[in-house]
């Protein structure tokens, strides 16, 4: 079935069953494969995406549902988000294969909470699970992105 | 006890099983190991050596024998090369090396290509000085050729090369020069007091960016043209294998391409990832599971207990084997008032977050893989014995892994094994992409094995240990390696043999018993010590306790009388640090503990509170010994990590079975640590001038006891089996 989704601000032709999630959409059609999978029940969160700038699961979202709305995966996020930044700066990331979906959700977190305390960091990401234990580092790199000038990373 | 390299047992014993494997594969023919495995490779190294390569634009490129899976070995083995050579630290890149035994095999893994027993900064400490410090020579050598001066009278700093008349040249210009000079074969090395980037914070990780923006490349994330993706269908039991099935379900589902009756099970195999996991989900399958094994784990449990107990008794070939004893042993079940307990550990899942998956090309040229490798000639070994060529022949491209932690250093090269299997039948060296999903990874088995120790300890009368009578019964890792089980398994009580504590204690008797299950076990971050290192920390705190004594201070004691002087200093530093002297914050309890795993001594000090009933650990000072710090932020980043990977294990981590099948299969059932749960842990290096010990793995086995010891002070009780929170 031929449908068109809307990621990263480009209009995307796919071909794919309407109940295939998002996530393999992105992986097997758009060789998009920053976005990771590691349960298939969003219970990991490593396949964060942005739908309409709120933090899903893109393992549990048939492609039939995403309609009209904007996806926006790490490939989106250009490389010099401050977040990026910040995970660059702390060597945030250990194996690094979850490291894109907590980036998504930190996203999220400071799209909607400018200035998050420690609180309201671990519940934006507690659904992302960080086998490595790099959980301290993102912690911190979320503090020090969000020292930075707000308009840059609310904007997404 | 108290020299780095005297601990390095996991290389060694992992050394054995490749020398058995090449022996018992008949390939040995005259000819050196090394030789052996390379067979058939074309891999040939440039004018720098194996381990380096410098090109005209100025790129220093450092080739890693070993895998970056989050250890961030990439970064120190850079930095090791990057010192001797005098290279601009912004210039240098890291290249995975291909798989060649000889060219990149480690002497202490007899030989093999591998990463393990956190070595990969031990094993190539001299290794790589020595090539940058040769190629630094050469640079200088083609220097004082091209402006006709002395090479003494050439100094290099930062990527320059200089002399006194104000010539100087980046290393580009002089890398055609150079090539041509013949390496020294003993360059002269630093001496480490002048090393400017080894030990600072400059030694960053070279990987950061790459899996920041989402471009690091893994091996869910290949695409190769024409690719097949398969899936397989497993037995629910271990032991059972493919009695029929019906595949006509599975065959209807658009972009199937396949169905193939494997040794492990059945494999479908399609054109995308989601096409391959509907087919697989339509087939059915019957299994003939005569030699399945069908018990639930606890009565796994219950068996080890009574072999333990003596109720049944150890078989007669594979008996209980001391691998310690001194005194009479009389004694240690004599006297009054002995501290008698044992404690329990389950089965672990290793649940990496990129569940095991591998690329394989067969039928057409040279077998090629390409996917997280993390024992290369292993790999090599077993697919060689697959499609029947020389193993040196068999291509490997070792991307990263979305971690590891042991699981895909397997003796078998399990999954790798199935992949290359899958991709002969569809032949042609067509790409084929195995993949496995959380529930498959879960469920395969090769866990870190169940654990029981009994122990009875009496004390002097100043409340020391006087006699340690120690059982152990577990499942032998080294089972599944081609030596077969010995009966005195290293993997399955190092960190209690070697015990400080047991040097400090007159009487000891420790034994183990290797008993057996149908579920394959192994090596799961810091092995033997994810719980030799529990028991004999929690036992320490709970004689500190009936003595009297402040757990500091006991130890202290312990440690004095044998003569264990980097736990002493490891225990000062961290206790120092976390103000052991000085009462805890409000409302938290402190707790104490200190192992050596891989040449490296931690020392952890734990702050915990009670939260609901479940333990809350906030504050984590670690002191470490791991000899001379490479990266110090890599370090404390092990540090951190390592405890949350512990902690993960002691607070929620149990694979359990029912009638043989495996009752977890995700993160809903096998709960892990997640970031509210994290705690914030403080790094604190030791001085040292002795070469670099491991840094992976030490981290992981201290926090459990730490964490136990502080809820013994804060309840009065003890902890005797994990986890701690209960499913």
């Amino acid at each position: 079935m031929a449908t068109t989704v809307d990621v990263n601000g480009r209009a995307l032709s796919v071909n794919a069953a309407p109940d295939t999630p998002l996530l393999w959409v992105l992986r097997d059609e758009l060789g998009m494969t920053g976005t990771k999978y590691g349960c298939g029940i969003a219970q990991c969160g490593a396949c964060t995406v942005l739908i309409d700038g709120q933090a899903m699961r893109s393992c549990q979202m048939p492609v039939s549902a995403v309609g009209a709305a904007k996806v926006t995966t790490i490939e989106g996020l250009g490389g010099t988000h401050p977040l990026q930044e910040a995970w660059v700066k702390l060597d945030v990331p250990q194996c690094g294969y979850c490291q894109s979906g907590q980036i998504m959700s930190a996203v999220a977190l400071l799209a909607a909470n400018a200035k998050p305390d420690d609180a309201a960091i671990t519940a934006a990401m507690d659904g992302n699970i960080c086998r490595c234990g790099a959980y301290q580092r993102i912690r911190a790199a979320i503090k020090d992105a969000a020292a930075a000038p707000v308009a840059t990373h609310a904007k997404v | 006890m108290n020299k780095p390299l005297d601990t390095l047992s996991a290389p060694t014993r992992r050394s054995l099983l490749v020398g058995a494997t090449v022996v018992g594969g008949a390939l040995l023919v005259g000819c050196s190991i090394p030789d052996v495995l390379s067979a058939g490779s074309k891999f040939k190294p440039g004018a720098f050596g194996p381990f380096l390569k410098l090109t005209a634009d100025g790129t220093v490129t450092v080739v890693s024998k070993h895998i970056e899976f989050g250890q961030g070995s990439h970064a120190g083995l850079a930095a090791i090369v990057a010192e001797e050579l005098d290279a601009d630290w912004s210039k240098v890149v890291v290249e995975q090396a291909p798989a060649n035994a000889k060219l990149y095999g480690t002497p202490m893994m007899f030989g093999m290509q591998g990463t393990g027993g956190s070595s990969a900064i031990n094993s190539s400490w001299t290794l790589l000085r020595t090539a940058g410090a040769a190629a630094r020579a050469m640079l200088v050598d083609a220097a004082a050729k091209t402006w006709g001066v002395p090479a003494a009278e050439i100094t290099v700093s930062n990527g320059i090369v200089s002399h006194a008349s104000g010539k100087q040249s980046g290393f580009g210009p002089l890398v055609a020069e150079a090539a041509k000079i013949t390496p020294p074969e003993a360059p002269k090395l630093k001496d480490p007091k002048t090393f400017t980037l080894v030990g600072t914070n400059r030694v960053r990780r070279k990987d950061s960016l790459v899996k920041s923006n989402g471009s690091a490349r893994y091996t869910q994330d290949v695409t190769l043209p024409d690719m097949l993706v398969a899936m397989v269908a497993h037995a629910p039991r271990f032991g059972a294998t493919v009695k029929s099935f019906d595949d006509s379900a599975a065959k209807k589902v658009a972009g199937v391409f396949a169905v193939h009756k494997i040794a492990t099970g059945v494999a479908v195999v399609a054109n995308s990832t989601w096409a391959a996991k509907q087919g697989r989900d339509a087939l059915k399958v019957e299994w003939d599971e005569t030699k399945a094994e069908k018990r639930s784990s606890a009565q796994m449990l219950t068996a080890f207990k009574d072999l333990a107990s003596g109720k049944t008794p150890a078989p007669e070939k594979k008996g209980w084997a001391a691998f310690d004893a001194k005194g009479d042993a009389a004694t240690a079940t004599a006297g009054t008032n002995a501290l008698e307990i044992a404690y329990v550990f389950p089965f672990l899942a290793h649940a990496t977050m990129e569940p095991m998956n591998c690329v394989a090309m067969v039928g057409k040229g040279p077998t090629r893989l390409v996917f997280g490798s993390q024992f290369p000639t292993l790999d090599q070994i077993n697919t060689a014995k697959i499609t029947t060529a020389l193993p040196g022949s068999v291509d490997i491209e070792t991307l990263f892994a979305g971690g590891s932690f042991g699981r895909r250093a397997n003796f078998a090269s399990d999954y790798v094994s199935e992949c290359v299997h899958i991709a002969k039948k569809v032949g042609g060296g067509r790409p084929v992409k195995l993949v496995w999903t959380r529930e498959d990874d879960m469920r395969a088995g090769y866990f870190r094995p169940m654990v029981h120790h009994t122990l009875r300890v009496t004390t002097d009368a100043e409340g020391y240990p006087a006699t340690w009578r120690h059982r152990i019964v577990s499942q032998s890792i080294m089972k599944g390696s081609p030596a077969g089980t010995p009966k005195l398994d290293d993997s399955a009580i190092e960190g209690t043999k070697g015990s400080p504590y047991f040097k400090a204690t007159p009487v000891v008797d420790a034994q183990l018993l290797i008993a057996d299950t149908g579920v394959p076990v192994l090596w799961w971050r810091s092995v033997g010590a994810t719980h030799t290192a529990y028991v004999m920390e929690h036992t320490i705190d709970q004689l500190a306790k009936r003595a009297g004594k402040d757990p500091v201070a006991y130890r202290r004691a312990l440690y004095q009388k044998a003569d264990a002087k980097r736990h002493l200093a490891v225990l000062n530093l961290a206790a120092e640090k976390a103000g052991w002297a000085s009462p805890a914050p409000a409302g938290w309890t402190r707790g104490v503990a200190v192992h050596e795993s891989f040449g490296s001594v931690v020392a952890q000090v734990a702050e915990v509170k009670m939260v609901d009933g479940q333990p809350k650990v906030g504050r984590v000072v670690t002191a470490i010994d791991c000899g001379t710090a490479i990266s110090p932020d890599q370090i404390a980043a092990q540090m951190e990590g390592g405890t949350c990977y512990g902690l993960s294990a002691a607070m929620y981590g149990a694979i359990t079975l029912t009638d043989g099948v495996v009752d977890q299969g995700n993160f809903d059932t096998y709960r892990v640590l997640r970031n509210s749960e994290a705690p914030t842990v403080e790094t604190h290096i030791l001085p040292s001038a002795n070469p670099p010990t491991g840094v992976g793995e030490p981290g992981t086995p201290v926090i459990g006891p730490a964490v136990a010891n502080a809820i013994l002070a804060l309840t009065g009780q003890p902890t005797l089996s994990q986890p701690f929170v209960k499913a």
